[in-house]
């Protein structure tokens, strides 16, 4: 079987080839050129509409496995009993419509020299540009016993939204009243860092509700709390006073699903639900594509004004797997799309990309079931800087009703964004 | 402020180089596309977050500016304001009007 990257597409099942016509070595305005994007998050999903929308000559293929879109923002709104799976759950029926051609596979090899992706269905894929926006690859093995407890159903990290999040509100709800839910936070860099400790309020807010003896203990890696310090604070000690334990420095070295306890450095901590989440790298595909290249092996290191590879030319990375100081949230991966495509189309096009591009980040956290907090920032690059956070940015020290109503409105208009 | 103008210049100068659909251009509307993901696809948003489409840029610069300097009681979107430029502004305020 002969590949050309630039010509070639073969989807396996259906058993037809589907010629493209080529894009680089024929410029003009009747080029073709092929993009194929990996994942369907926020991040995917985004740049594959806004390839169409900005370079409406560009072919765009998405991969994605899953059948449905569930969003992690929102889904400790799940946990806490303010939310159902069906409000986080999305279809992606809506896609198509501009043009993209949606597979529903996984990609398990790359090669990047031959621009060619081969899927799990057998599908070989050419390319001119690769987006990989895969999210995060938990890393299982960091915690001993974690894959064991995981398989078992006994113990999940639910940091990718899913069944893993309606399994982890059916054990708060069997929790008996007066029971413990301990919960793990990995050494940032993690996907969404105020993540755990909003977490920790959904619960605190069910257990207020139906639980009230009941007791939260929060393990955390890091040395304090890794985002929106004030509000958490402010949250814990106005709604939930006396609920939450919580305990710096206790990264989990071990968890044991039959015994019920976490193991920190210090001590066994025993409960009745645990939620570990362990610590993270870019998602697998990165690694086909051998654009986990930074120095731990982990993240991928991008050229931030444009997030093509560092080293694998042709290939862009884009969300929760590039290392920057850019945080880790829906919402920046989906901001992260639209600066990504937009340099794709100048790149396909001949054209120099923008030089200084800007790009900001929001991200609510609900504090109970009325409230909410944000951080916002605004980033300009600077050659030779990358992003600069602009000084006005910042977030809120206490929660407030508006910010929930802003907060709703929020999910409801970023899931049209990236779905529609 | 001094860096203020100095990247409204660079942006400035990309227009002139680049023309209508360069570098400049597509800048505005991917900093217009990063409102659109708290305010909703092309600019119309659902719920309580207020739609951008269509709204007199006249009335998006007078928003924006006071944002920015604290004259109008606003939370996140003096955040937001601060981080850009008068010319994108201006700019933004143009595409947003535009929008139906």
């Amino acid at each position: 079987m002969t590949l050309n990257r630039r010509d070639f597409l073969k989807i396996s099942g259906a058993g037809a080839a589907v010629a493209l016509t080529g894009c680089a070595s024929r410029p003009g305005p009747s080029a073709r050129a092929h993009v194929v994007v990996v994942g369907a998050g926020f991040g995917g999903a985004t740049c594959a509409k806004y390839l169409r929308k900005w370079g409406p000559n560009i072919e765009v293929t998405l991969i994605e496995p899953n059948d449905k879109f569930v969003s992690c923002p929102i889904s400790n709104w799940v946990l806490g009993g303010l939310r159902s799976m069906d409000d986080i759950t999305h279809g992606y029926d809506r896609l198509p419509r501009h043009g993209i051609r949606m597979v529903k596979d996984s990609v398990v090899a790359i090669d990047a020299g031959r621009r060619v992706v081969t899927t799990r269905g057998g599908a070989s894929i050419g390319y001119d540009r690769l987006v990989l926006a895969p999210g995060i690859e938990v890393l299982s093995d960091t915690v001993r016993g974690f894959k064991e407890a995981e398989a078992a159903g006994k113990v999940v990290h639910a940091w990718k939204a899913g069944a893993q999040t309606a399994l982890l509100r059916r054990q708060l709800e069997a929790m008996p009243d007066g029971g413990t839910f301990v919960m793990s936070v990995p050494a940032a860099p993690y996907r969404c860092p105020p993540g755990p400790y909003e977490r920790a309020c959904m619960v605190a807010h069910y257990f207020k509700q139906a639980k009230r003896k009941s007791k939260i203990i929060l393990l955390d890696g890091n040395a304090d709390i890794a985002s929106k310090k004030a509000l958490f604070t402010w949250a814990w000690n106005t709604f939930y006073p006396g609920m939450i334990d919580y305990r710096p420095n206790n990264a989990p070295l071990a968890v044991d699903g039959g015994r019920m306890t976490v193991a920190t450095e210090f001590d066994d901590v025993k409960g009745d639900v645990l939620n570990v989440v362990p610590r993270q790298r870019a998602g697998e595909v990165c690694h086909l594509a051998g654009a986990r290249n930074d120095s731990n092996k982990a993240w991928c290191t991008v050229n931030l004004a444009t997030f093509e590879s560092t080293t694998v030319p042709g290939v862009h990375v884009i969300g929760d797997s590039v290392l920057s100081n850019l945080p880790k949230s829906g919402h920046m991966a989906t901001n992260h799309a639209k600066i990504c495509a937009a340099a794709i189309v100048e790149l396909l096009a001949g054209r120099q990309p923008d030089p200084i591009p800007v790009v900001s980040n929001t991200c609510y956290s609900a504090t109970s079931d009325t409230t909410a907090g944000y951080v916002a920032h605004v980033y300009r690059f600077e050659a030779g800087k990358g992003y600069v956070a602009q000084p006005e940015g910042g977030a809120t020290a206490k929660g407030d009703e508006p910010n929930f109503v802003f907060a709703e409105s929020w999910s409801k208009n970023i899931w049209a964004e990236v779905l529609s | 402020m001094h860096k203020k103008i100095t990247l409204a210049l660079v942006g400035f100068i990309g227009l002139a180089l680049c023309g209508a659909v360069g570098a400049a251009d597509m800048h505005t509307q991917v900093i217009a596309s990063t409102c659109m993901t708290c305010h909703g696809p092309g600019g119309k948003s659902q719920g309580k977050i207020p739609s951008l489409a269509g709204l007199h840029k006249d009335s998006f610069v007078k928003l924006m500016t006071e944002f920015r300097a604290g004259t109008r009681a606003a939370s996140i979107m003096k955040r937001h304001a601060n981080g850009y430029t008068e010319a994108e502004i201006e700019a933004m305020g143009a595409y947003f009007a535009s929008l139906k």
